[in-house]
């Protein structure tokens, strides 16, 4: 069975426990292990694992990564995780596990920056990535061996090898023949770990694991699964296509093919943003209309930042509160041209707020763009009704010149002190 | 409920009533439409809480009633009867079903009680006049196209109809704008709309409206208060909320010292703007005006698509100047005029624009610039 050691890259023929070359344990083997080409790679703990990369006395304390008390856990390292804590988990509960927890606010523009160096390793792989987030991607090596001289699990070893030695983070790899089954293997063997699931194993070894492993079900979809009886994919085997179309509709069709390991998706190099969006969750609840202003503003700032960075503007305002009852409230205007100017977001999204006539308190607030397109024809157009807007967006683009050169507090408006 | 009515005549009363329901309901009833049939009249009526229109038609009643059925199914039955067919519709008011029957076709549909049919309140209307379809259908159709989308401006989401003040005296006055253009459309002011309210007539309405106004010789009803409008025909009557808002200032923004005048051929300025506005994908495509002594150079230019320029024999004698605007608007406004040259009156590039047809005070449309 052909085998590979992850340490020093040889590969060989299994069953030996240690490679022959350097003696590691670190060993996969797998008989499809050179003929697969569909990965899906996950940095282990990413936030965190930057944390302790860069401050090495975090090395062996439980790392938390998240916003305050009121928060949830972004990330934790594995030491948290076992002591029980979870990503999304609110932040109080997290503490109660694990008290002495280090807890951290996070720092994006790192975890950007480091995500781009990763990024730029595996762009040496191959031009087909499809990024899911800062942390993950998929990858399609597929037809690359020639290129490379050596076959895609290789090169994926090599990756991994030289996150750590470069980066100084480690991921965990999947290998299989399509991006569902490449995902539900990256999970199997973390932190640091790299599982393969071949085309001839693929129908036992998802026969007993429940549907919940398909990426996209949440609890409503798991609720009409159980109601359907369909706990596990050997349940789901048993539901004819035409049945399941029935039952569930469009993802009836999904669920048929993936019950049987079967994902026709396309490994996707930069699928378009469809929304650009900030939201906040507040320390303590809030129903001061000047607290919530301030955070209009400031999540308008955000949003226009990204848009301004990405070089799009959006025709579709959207404001999404949250009271303290956890319900959620959404509304959105259109507007007649795209914008990707702060003052702008937040007037439409303040008129929003104001035209909702909600009362708080609430727990969260959002702001999002959407229906987005290149900014060419943003902003350039003045508006009859409110003749300052122009000077307004004009102010703007200084401010943003003026903190381009000088940072970021340069220069900030009195709203965004609320 | 039995009555008996032509194919075409009844299309027509359920197609215009069918018009009014909201597709995506919550409130089934709404999906509805309230059938009544009393006299030799059968009434079709169908609201979405903010209008309501009701349809009369001439029809052999054999039994008077009443009953509501889905708007929609019954439209599209009627619509694919052939032409000419006599159709029955029979309710016996314990079944809980209406019967459709024309020639060998027969359909049975589930209806709601018409004690359920939410009926608009009246109410007691401050001006009542009346004007011929042609006036209404000039007023509206002109300024429709500048209505605000801007779900934040809801007061820009209708044209503004009031009575206003021009040289010639008071006028009646429709005015639409989102922002980045206006209309200001005049017609003389009819008897008896002398004190009426100034009301913001929503979209929606405007376009239901519309279909009164096909026929030349239509005298409308048009009846106003605070909150309502109504516009009626002997055989249809619309009533619709008017938007709770205020309409801005408008005659602020319209510009009056603008002085560099520019006199085109209408048509062959929407068409020069359309085509050199191929070469752009964007969908608010800028187009540059390069004004010289009785010529106007057309231009657009898209850094990743390409370049377009034309050129045009215009009337202009004023110091050169370069103007930008956005593509779709200029197309809109220049397609207003029909009989005379589009005049258009600039002041600099970063003001508004005056555009009017000849020397026609009575419909003037603003336009702002874009950078380019």
């Amino acid at each position: 069975m052909p085998a590979l050691c992850r340490t020093c890259l040889a590969t060989f023929d299994a069953p030996l426990k240690r490679c022959p070359a350097c003696r590691s344990p670190r060993i996969v083997s797998h008989p499809e292990l050179f003929s697969l080409s569909i990965a899906h790679m996950d940095c282990d703990a990413f936030y965190a694992s930057v944390e302790k990369r860069d401050n090495p006395a975090l090395r062996d304390k439980p790392v938390i990564i998240g916003g305050g008390r009121r928060g949830v856990v972004s990330t934790a390292c594995y030491i948290a995780r076992i002591k029980g804590v979870r990503s999304a988990m609110p932040m109080f509960k997290a503490l109660e596990l694990c008290p002495e927890a280090e807890v951290l606010r996070g720092r994006m523009d790192v975890y950007a920056e480091v995500s781009k160096q990763v990024r730029q390793l595996m762009d040496e792989l191959t031009p087909a990535i499809e990024p899911l987030s800062l942390d993950e991607a998929f990858l399609d090596l597929t037809g690359t061996e020639r290129l490379h001289g050596a076959p895609p699990a290789v090169m994926l070893a090599r990756l991994t090898k030289r996150m750590q030695d470069e980066i100084g983070i480690t991921g965990s790899i999947g290998l299989s023949h399509n991006k569902f089954l490449a995902k539900v293997a990256s999970d199997l063997d973390k932190p640091h770990g790299f599982s393969v699931i071949g085309q001839a194993e693929t129908m036992d070894f998802l026969a007993d694991k429940p549907v919940r492993l398909i990426w996209g079900i949440g609890p409503a979809f798991q609720e009409s699964l159980d109601k359907a009886g369909i706990r596990s994919f050997a349940d789901l085997r048993r539901w004819t296509r035409e049945a399941l179309g029935q039952r569930f509709g469009q993802s009836g069709e999904r669920l048929y093919h993936l019950a049987r390991g079967e994902d026709y998706r396309r490994v996707q190099r930069n699928t378009p943003v469809k929304s650009i969006s900030n939201e906040t969750t507040f320390h303590e609840d809030t129903a001061s209309t000047d607290i919530l202003d301030g955070h209009i503003w400031r999540l308008s700032e955000k949003v226009a930042d990204r848009a301004k960075a990405k070089g799009i503007a959006g025709r579709v305002v959207t404001l999404k509160l949250k009271k303290h009852t956890h319900k959620i409230l959404t509304r959105q205007s259109q507007l007649t041209d795209p914008t990707q100017i702060a003052d702008r977001i937040y007037r439409t999204a303040r008129d929003l707020f104001d035209l909702a006539g909600a009362q708080g308190p609430f727990r969260l607030l959002g702001i999002g763009l959407s229906h987005l397109e290149p900014a060419d024809g943003a902003d350039r157009s003045a508006d009859l009704l409110d003749p300052q807007a122009q000077q307004r967006a004009d102010a703007e683009r200084a401010t943003d010149a003026i903190r381009a050169r000088f940072g970021r507090d340069a220069i900030v408006k009195g709203r965004a002190l609320q | 409920m039995k009555i008996s009515i032509e194919r075409g005549t009844l299309l027509k009363a359920v197609g215009q009533a069918q018009s009014v329901v909201e597709r995506r309901n919550t409130i089934p009833i709404l999906a509805n439409v309230l059938i009544e049939a009393d006299g030799d009249t059968v009434s079709f009526r169908a609201t979405d809480l903010d209008i309501e229109v009701v349809d009369k038609a001439p029809a052999q009643v054999d039994r008077a009633g009443a009953t509501t059925v889905n708007a929609v199914t019954l439209n599209e039955i009627v619509r694919k009867l052939p032409d000419g067919a006599l159709v029955q519709l029979t309710d016996d008011g314990a079944s809980g079903r209406l019967t459709i029957e024309a020639g060998r076709s027969n359909f049975s549909l589930a209806t709601l009680p018409k004690e359920d049919f939410p009926v608009m309140a009246s109410s007691e209307y401050h001006s009542n006049f009346s004007a011929d379809a042609p006036v209404l259908r000039r007023l509206f159709d002109k300024s429709k196209f500048a209505i605000s989308t801007e779900e934040t401006r809801y007061y820009l989401n209708g044209v503004y109809m009031h009575v206003a003040e021009a040289d010639g005296g008071k006028v009646l006055r429709c005015v639409a704008t989102d922002g980045h253009r206006l209309a200001r459309i005049d017609a003389d002011l009819p008897a008896g709309a002398e004190d009426m309210p100034g009301v913001i007539v929503p979209r929606k309405t405007v376009g239901e409206l519309r279909k009164l106004l096909d026929d030349d010789e239509a005298s409308i009803a048009v009846s106003v208060s605070e909150t309502k409008v109504r516009f009626a025909t002997p055989a249809i009557t619309l009533t619709s909320k008017v938007i709770d808002g205020t309409f801005p200032d408008y005659s602020r923004v319209i510009p009056v010292g603008n002085t560099r005048k520019l006199e085109v051929d209408a048509g062959e300025f929407a068409q020069a703007v359309d085509r050199v506005a191929t070469v752009s994908s964007e969908r608010s495509r800028a187009v540059k005006l390069q004004l010289d002594e009785d010529r106007l150079v057309l231009s657009v230019n898209a850094p990743d698509s390409g370049a377009a320029e034309e050129e045009l024999a215009v009337a202009y004698g004023d110091d050169k100047l370069e103007i930008g605007f956005n593509a779709k608007y200029l197309l809109e406004i220049a397609s207003q005029v029909d009989r005379e040259n589009a005049v258009f009156l600039f002041n600099s590039a970063g003001d508004p624009t005056l555009m009017r047809e000849g020397n026609d005070q009575s419909a003037v449309y603003v336009v702002m610039p874009m950078r380019v």
